[in-house]
């Protein structure tokens, strides 16, 4: 008995045994293998051609012949540099994005201003009613938009109706239909971060701000925007990141000129059948967006250690 | 014209911008016309079109399920992960699992469905598993998205909250694990709960991952829901739409009026305790 014991407790001074390493483990292996290694797959696979077989690319390393040869095919990212058609789709997918989260920032900074300067008992109901709609289905609040921008939509009939204009404006499947579309999905998530920051704001500072005779707008540039950069930087990334590789908002309301990258991904792979570039297609939206995703992860983490 | 005032009334601005096209679905859902734009009178029939029609109920279905399984497969890890970002500062390794972390949060959808489906596809001719594509796959996806989110908000708990409470445990003799399960856990038993309702709709919601690692048979509801929508505006959607936001309106605002009320009484035995 004592000999087992003993063998027990060598065996918990393994490292791989220790209660504190393996609850590590958990969730360590889980994203290693769901989130990184997929890819190092989506990576391997660029450099594939495509083939029609199951699965649809080459094999990078084949053994045949008593040789082992490993071919690399650039082929993809050369299609991808020659096509101006993927230039221009990068191009305006970082020119919306950019936009959008510049709208983002306008409207929902004096939002989360608004609501972090409301009483206390309103300030739980503001900041719910702003988060509310991002719970509810994305895809229907986008579909919203089509019934409201359409040639025959709610605004084209109510201006009609008013004889302001005697012929619709065309707004829907355009690319003022996707800037809408996206600042209405993202801005809570701008709000969200922006109202944190806020809530943190030391209070004082804008007093003293005032009291040294500086006007509201002074204070405003000069105390309040230096001291919430962390919350407009990780703001600012939540939204810009994911609209720059956004899929259904310009399938939905964007027209055959809206060029997204995120589109056009999703062509390569349902329709054309490509997988090798798809792969290549998000290779150069990664590298493209490594440096927001890891400013945002600077930013994400000083959020979160000024909280404790 | 002062800057509070300019700021209250963008607050108020944008909450309109936030509504007005909840409200125009959920009026029009009742509107008798085929023609979604043009009001021809009050009639329900539309919410019984939508409980007549099969391929969405089985979506909804599918939906739910996942959902379910997601979101507590996300909460268990993503609590764990939490727990170890924020208990056990700088082992090795601990800046790789704070990107992993945030890193989802704010990845492209087509490039994190694009990236499991290969991995799924690539396991498939390493492993034979996973065999073929379905519920399974969809559930690994779902989860792996959803810890991020049930990571950052329990993490953010977990940081603000009275650390001593757990070292006076700790000095009392409590092991580590009993501390978690009986001081930990529930401090934080609000965190995991809004989390898990957290990664319940971001599940049910997703239609980007779920199209691409999915299989026959494993339709969800917003795959039903796209593939209507690309061809127009339909009624039965609008219908939809109505029931989805009055659900998730009235639980939020339910489970909003609970923790205040729990809040309250919090408040109310502190006071009797300190004798005030």
């Amino acid at each position: 008995m004592k000999a087992l014991t003993l063998r027990w407790y060598k065996l918990r001074q393994s490292a791989w045994l220790k209660p504190r390493n393996s609850v590590i483990a958990i969730p360590y292996l889980w994203l290693l293998l769901f989130f990184l290694v997929p890819f190092v797959i989506v990576l391997k696979i660029s450099f594939a051609e495509a083939q029609i077989a199951i699965p649809p690319y080459t094999d990078l390393v084949t053994f045949a012949n008593d040789q082992l040869s490993i071919n690399l095919n650039l082929g993809n990212f050369v299609w991808l540099f020659n096509d101006d058609l993927y230039l221009s789709a990068y191009l305006s997918s970082i020119r919306i994005a950019l936009v959008s989260t510049l709208i983002c920032l306008l409207l929902g900074y004096p939002m989360a201003l608004a609501i972090s300067r409301a009483p206390a008992s309103s300030r739980n109901v503001l900041l719910l009613l702003v988060i509310l709609p991002s719970w509810t289905s994305f895809l229907i609040r986008i579909y919203a938009w089509i019934g409201i921008l359409k040639p025959n939509g709610y605004i084209n009939n109510a201006l009609m109706g008013m004889g302001i204009i005697d012929q619709p404006i065309v707004m829907l499947h355009t690319d003022f239909a996707v800037y809408v579309g996206i600042v209405y999905a993202y801005l809570p998530f701008m709000i969200l971060p922006l109202y944190a920051n806020m809530m943190k704001l030391d209070h004082s500072l804008v007093e003293a701000s005032s009291d040294l005779g500086a006007s509201p707008i002074t204070t405003l540039f000069k105390v309040i925007i230096p001291l919430t950069k962390a919350g407009i930087i990780a703001g600012c990334m939540l939204v810009f990141i994911p609209a720059v590789g956004e899929f259904v908002i310009p399938e939905l309301l964007g027209g055959p000129e809206t060029l997204m990258i995120g589109k056009i991904l999703w062509e390569e792979f349902f329709n054309n059948r490509d997988w090798p570039v798809a792969s290549a297609v998000a290779i150069i939206m990664l590298a493209l967006l490594i440096l927001p995703i890891m400013w945002f992860d600077r930013y994400q983490n000083k959020q979160m250690e000024e909280q404790s | 014209m002062n800057k509070f005032s300019f700021s209250k009334m963008m607050l108020w601005l944008g909450l309109v911008f936030l509504y007005a096209p909840m409200l125009i679905l959920i009026i029009y859902s009742f509107n008798e016309s085929r023609l979604v734009t043009v009001w021809a009178g009050f009639s329900t029939k539309w919410y019984g079109e939508l409980l007549r029609n099969d391929k969405l109920l089985d979506a909804v279905g599918n939906s739910l399920q996942i959902a379910f399984f997601s979101a507590s497969g996300a909460v268990v890890l993503g609590t764990l992960a939490a727990y170890v970002l924020t208990r056990f500062r700088g082992f090795k390794g601990s800046t790789l699992l704070r990107g992993m972390i945030t890193a989802p949060l704010v990845m492209p959808e087509v490039i994190t469905g694009l990236s499991l489906l290969l991995l799924f596809v690539a396991m498939a001719q390493l492993v034979g598993w996973p065999d073929g594509r379905g519920m399974t796959t969809i559930w690994i996806a779902h989860t792996t998205f959803c810890t991020a989110y049930v990571a950052v908000v329990v993490g953010s708990r977990l940081s603000e909250m009275d650390m001593s409470i757990e070292e006076a445990a700790r000095d009392l003799g409590a092991s580590p694990i009993k501390v978690f399960f009986q001081i930990t856990l529930p401090i934080i038993a609000p965190a995991l709960i809004s989390g898990w309702l957290l990664a319940f709709t971001l599940s049910l919601d997703d239609l980007v991952i779920a199209s691409f690692v999915s299989g026959p048979g494993s339709t969800t509801l917003p795959m039903v829901v796209f593939s209507s929508v690309r061809l127009g505006v339909s009624p039965e959607i609008n219908a939809l739409a109505t029931i989805i936001i009055t659900l998730v309106t009235s639980l939020v605002f339910a489970s909003w009026w609970y923790a205040r009320r729990v809040e309250k009484a919090r408040v109310r035995d502190m006071q009797r305790i300190s004798g005030a």
